[in-house]
């Protein structure tokens, strides 16, 4: 179908965009990469009287190293996510869902930012974000306030995001040379996952973070332990208790379980292997 | 409300008053009359509005024409017309990789943009590139036969 009627704008600096919040409210949405609010448009699940197109916002914009910690812009497309030599080196995790995320021209322009604020359930980067201990930095007129992303994801399609704010940034510490890897069953290449699993080395520990399984991307504490333990079977056996999968067309809860464990079993391998 | 909007397609400069919410695909097909590109499924699902903007291909109904301001867009009709993807077509036909043909000028684009980043895929490589299209027609096998054929001219 085609979009309902709106206005367009372009905003390049932060201030245009507070501007923007501030005088519509609801009524304008912020475009990023648009590959899931151009479709949300088209299917007419969403109706802004304003799109504010910020893909000019320079200030949303590049990936930086400094004191450890890596920084990423928001409007960072898939594409770069999956090329920049410092996701690679400090977030590998990043750069190895790249490849899952839907297909080449859909990565050629949606973003990180896009990803995180749209909180899709079975998508790859919230998931990621979870298992890294990213933290999230929105920004609003009265400056920048961070936000793990453990606090990010409250529920379905919901995000810690205020009416006023606009997500500028992922910062991670850095993980170089932490073995981690993204485990995904789907369909098809690049739909989204039946089943998905990020998972991250930190230290001793391991961060086992899902998507696909539940409302939100989760982690699974009684599995890390036993996994970073050494105790894979312990850690399949104790997904039963933490996943509670939806049933829909993919199948029932348990075939979803089934499919958890079979991934963390891979995972296993993936990160013995490394 | 309507915007001015100017960019570069098939090598030409165009210049038009448009809707905001006129998708790329629709701009080229009814405003420039370029059919080539086709609408398929409208959220970005099939493929078959894949087109080349400022180097990479993009799906025709997520992107909004006046996101295209000073961008440089190719259709299959400008590859068609520099040659760029004629080992390709000459494939396609050669192979039967295509009945009704609605997905071809995606699944070129599609192909093209494969064989640019990796000239030498693999019959699962191109199964990926490719897994963004959809074919209702041939299931996929002849059309990934062509792009291996196309691969090895």
């Amino acid at each position: 179908m085609k979009p309902a009627p709106f206005a367009y704008a372009r905003a390049t600096t932060l201030a245009e965009v507070f501007d923007v919040l501030e005088t519509h409210g609801d009524a304008a949405r912020l475009l990023a990469g648009g590959q899931s609010l151009i479709a949300a448009l088209n299917l007419r699940l969403a109706s802004p009287s304003l799109l504010l197109d910020i893909n000019g916002v320079a200030a949303l914009r590049g990936v930086t190293f400094a004191d450890g910690l890596l920084r990423i812009g928001a409007l960072t497309r898939h594409a770069e996510l999956g090329a920049d030599p410092l996701v690679a080196q400090h977030a590998p995790l990043l750069a190895q869902a790249v490849p899952h995320i839907a297909h080449a021209a859909i990565r050629s322009r949606g973003s990180i930012g896009g990803s995180l604020a749209l909180a899709d359930p079975a998508a790859e980067l919230p998931a990621c974000a979870l298992a890294l201990e990213a933290v999230l930095v929105l920004a609003s007129r009265g400056g920048e306030r961070r936000v793990a992303a453990a606090d990010f994801f409250p529920g379905l399609y919901q995000t810690a995001l205020r009416g006023d704010e606009v997500l500028a940034a992922v910062e991670i510490p850095s993980r170089a040379g932490a073995a981690c890897t993204l485990q995904e069953l789907a369909r098809r290449h690049g739909d989204y996952a039946i089943v998905g699993l990020a998972a991250q080395r930190l230290g001793q520990g391991v961060r086992l973070a899902w998507f696909g399984v539940g409302p939100t991307p989760l982690r699974t504490p009684r599995a890390e332990a036993a996994f970073a333990a050494g105790d894979v079977a312990g850690a399949q056996a104790a997904l039963a208790g933490e996943l509670d999968p939806p049933e829909d067309l993919h199948g029932p809860p348990a075939l979803r379980l089934h499919l958890a464990r079979v991934l963390l079993g891979r995972a296993a391998a993936a990160l013995k292997g490394h | 409300m309507k915007l001015d909007v100017s960019l570069t397609v098939n090598g030409e400069a165009v210049s038009a008053r448009i809707e905001p919410r006129q998708h790329l695909v629709d701009f080229l097909r009814e405003v420039l009359d370029l059919t080539g590109s086709h609408a398929g499924c409208e959220h970005g699902v099939c493929g078959a509005c894949s087109l080349i903007v400022n180097g990479e291909m993009v799906r025709g109904c997520l992107m909004l024409a006046v996101q295209a301001e000073g961008a440089e867009v190719w259709t299959v009709e400008g590859l068609t017309e520099t040659g760029a993807i004629a080992a390709l077509q000459d494939a396609f036909v050669a192979r039967n990789a295509l009945q009704c043909g609605f997905c071809t000028p995606g699944m070129l684009v599609a192909a093209a943009t494969l064989l640019k980043a990796n000239p030498h895929p693999t019959r699962e490589e191109i199964r990926e590139g490719i897994s963004g299209n959809y074919c209702r027609c041939t299931g996929y096998h002849a059309i990934v036969d062509a792009i291996e054929q196309a691969a090895r001219a």
